[in-house]
């Protein structure tokens, strides 16, 4: 039996980038939650950092004696946020586009900005748990003592922030770049030596100055940097290349990635891999 | 299959066309895939694009969709050009495509929900689900969908902004005999509330069921655009006389078919003409003229 389907006669404009920003949210996080392999790589990758840290380097001291548990805190946290942005988006953006989900979404009439939103808002949410997961196993398993100044913690928030805002616009903007194969490819390389040139496995200011220079270029020294500035004391800024935390150039930096991130974006998001 | 016959709504007549292509150019690495077509779709009729794989067909169709770049002539699609519409054109059309994911995770119903939230109004999740036979799916992970099951679901996200036109890109491939009546009657229900359909098949009896109009494209260019039942006019006129003579089949094509009857019959005074046949092309005979694939065994 046939049914009549009629089309609108009166059609409200489509749902504005925002709503569906929220909408895609929703919709990754269920994503995310249902891919188990994700979940368990995004939370128990930085645990397992700090267990090896933690383990190898017990007893020895870092800069201005302070537990190398606390130290590499940092880097841990920093890489941490580096994982659930730039990586997981780059990866997942790269994959989306070759499954054909994104030409599902041109189809459907999503705005990039949507889109884009979503994927901004899961990594929001999921590198704010991965950090609450992280910073608990450390002051409970390794007696790390978190900031107790309100300051630090908001300090912690805006690196936080602009961290995982410049990471997903970057992965998004570097997803563009070939297959999904090479693009998560060279994601997880260019991550592994960047975590190295930025003080993630060593101390920063035992670097050689070259990688330091290097480092500076990039988005994950800085981060590491705001991190360093929150979970050590004050006497430690001593032992930074500038001798102070440099809060000013972080944010700087990090914002300039953003705004170039953003331009790349816009001038190379593609829905599909050919046109 | 179809208990009501649905009264088919009257095309309006002196409005714009759904669908204007003039002079459609699209090249892949220098190889034009589509190469000069012209064509129109009347509001309210379904047009099927017929061709043999890597015809054009959905070339033709995305660039329609606005989903791909045209390398040359012009094209509007419900007044505006595809490659330059904004949102709210996109939200008036609906697209079954070929190779849109739907994701894995997500249940049917949780999909439909999900989807909904993007057009400016929506079929209610219920309504498409019945429309497209997938009720008793609706808790299942898309996953686990067969591949008809998939198809189906693809057709119900295609529809389910109201779009006042909508294109089906192959859309029964995969699907199993009832759930291909049941689409059909789905196009047909559409036809009847209004909607412009375009789609593109290379199975026969889909355009012959569903089509206003059916364009033959090959080899990028339209061969042919006329109902189902008068394509390849000039073809259909001609008739094939076949009988047997001296223990061997002779054959005639012939527009004038009574002619040749009249002198086998003067030849042959005593009665019979051995293996006498006189036979027109069928839908398929006409379709494989056309594309340039004469029927095996078929002289021309």
């Amino acid at each position: 039996m046939t049914a009549v389907l009629t089309p609108a006669t009166t059609r409200p404009a489509p749902p504005s980038a925002l709503a569906i920003g929220l909408a895609r949210t929703g919709l990754e996080l269920r994503l995310f939650v249902r891919d188990p392999a994700q979940v368990v790589f995004s939370f128990a990758y930085p645990i397992v950092m700090l267990v090896i840290f933690a383990s190898v380097f017990a007893g020895e001291d870092r800069p201005g004696g302070v537990p190398f548990a606390q130290y590499f805190l940092a880097g841990i946290a920093a890489t941490g946020i580096m994982l659930t942005s730039f990586q997981a988006v780059g990866t997942a953006l790269a994959e989306e586009r070759e499954r054909g989900d994104l030409a599902r979404l041109q189809v459907i009439g999503t705005p990039p900005l949507g889109y884009f939103l979503g994927k901004a808002g899961q990594v929001l949410v999921t590198t704010v748990l991965q950090l609450a997961v992280l910073l608990t196993v450390a002051a409970t398993v390794y007696d790390v003592s978190l900031p107790t100044g309100v300051g630090r913690w908001l300090t912690f928030a805006w690196v936080v922030l602009l961290g995982a805002v410049a990471g997903t616009v970057l992965g998004t903007a570097v997803a563009s770049a070939g297959s999904s194969r090479a693009v998560g490819n060279g994601i997880s390389a260019f991550a592994v030596v960047l975590q190295f040139f930025s003080g993630v496995f060593f101390v920063f200011s035992e670097l050689p100055s070259w990688m330091q220079e290097v480092a500076a270029v990039f988005p994950l020294k800085w981060l590491v940097q705001g991190m360093r500035s929150v979970f050590l004391p004050d006497a430690a800024a001593a032992a930074e290349p500038a001798g102070s935390w440099e809060h000013g150039t972080t944010a700087l930096v990090l914002a300039a990635w953003v705004v170039v991130g953003l331009v790349v974006c816009a001038r190379t998001f593609r829905w599909r891999r050919t046109a | 299959m179809t208990a009501i016959q649905v009264a088919p709504v009257p095309v309006p007549v002196g409005q714009d066309p759904a669908v204007r292509v003039r002079g459609l150019v699209k090249r892949y690495g220098g190889r034009a895939v589509v190469d000069g077509v012209d064509l129109d779709v009347r509001r309210g009729e379904v047009f099927a694009l017929l061709g043999p794989n890597g015809a054009g067909k959905t070339t033709t169709v995305e660039v329609l969709e606005g989903v791909r770049r045209r390398d040359g002539g012009e094209v509007t699609v419900l007044g505006e050009d595809p490659a330059t519409a904004g949102r709210g054109w996109r939200d008036r059309i609906g697209v079954v495509a070929q190779s849109t994911g739907v994701g894995d995770a997500l249940t049917v119903r949780e999909t439909l929900d999900h989807f909904a939230r993007y057009h400016g109004t929506a079929r209610p999740t219920a309504e498409l689900l019945a429309a497209v036979g997938l009720p008793e799916a609706a808790g299942t992970r898309v996953a686990r969908l067969s591949g008809g099951q998939r198809r189906r679901l693809e057709v119900a996200l295609g529809v389910q902004g109201r779009p006042e036109l909508l294109f089906l890109d192959e859309p029964t491939t995969g699907m199993d005999p009832v759930a291909r009546r049941r689409f059909w009657d789905l196009v047909r229900g559409l036809r009847a509330g209004g909607t412009t359909v375009v789609l593109t098949t290379h199975y026969l009896d889909e355009a012959a069921e569903l089509a206003d109009r059916v364009g033959v494209l090959a080899d990028g260019r339209l061969v042919d655009v006329a109902p189902p039942g008068e394509l390849g006019a000039q073809l259909r006129r001609v008739a094939t006389v076949r009988w047997t003579e001296d223990g061997a089949t002779r054959e005639v094509r012939t527009p004038e078919p009574a002619a040749v009857l009249r002198d086998l019959l003067a030849a042959h005074p005593a009665g019979e003409v051995p293996g006498l046949t006189v036979t027109r092309p069928g839908l398929e005979d006409v379709y494989l003229s056309l594309v340039g694939a004469t029927p095996e065994g078929e002289t021309r």
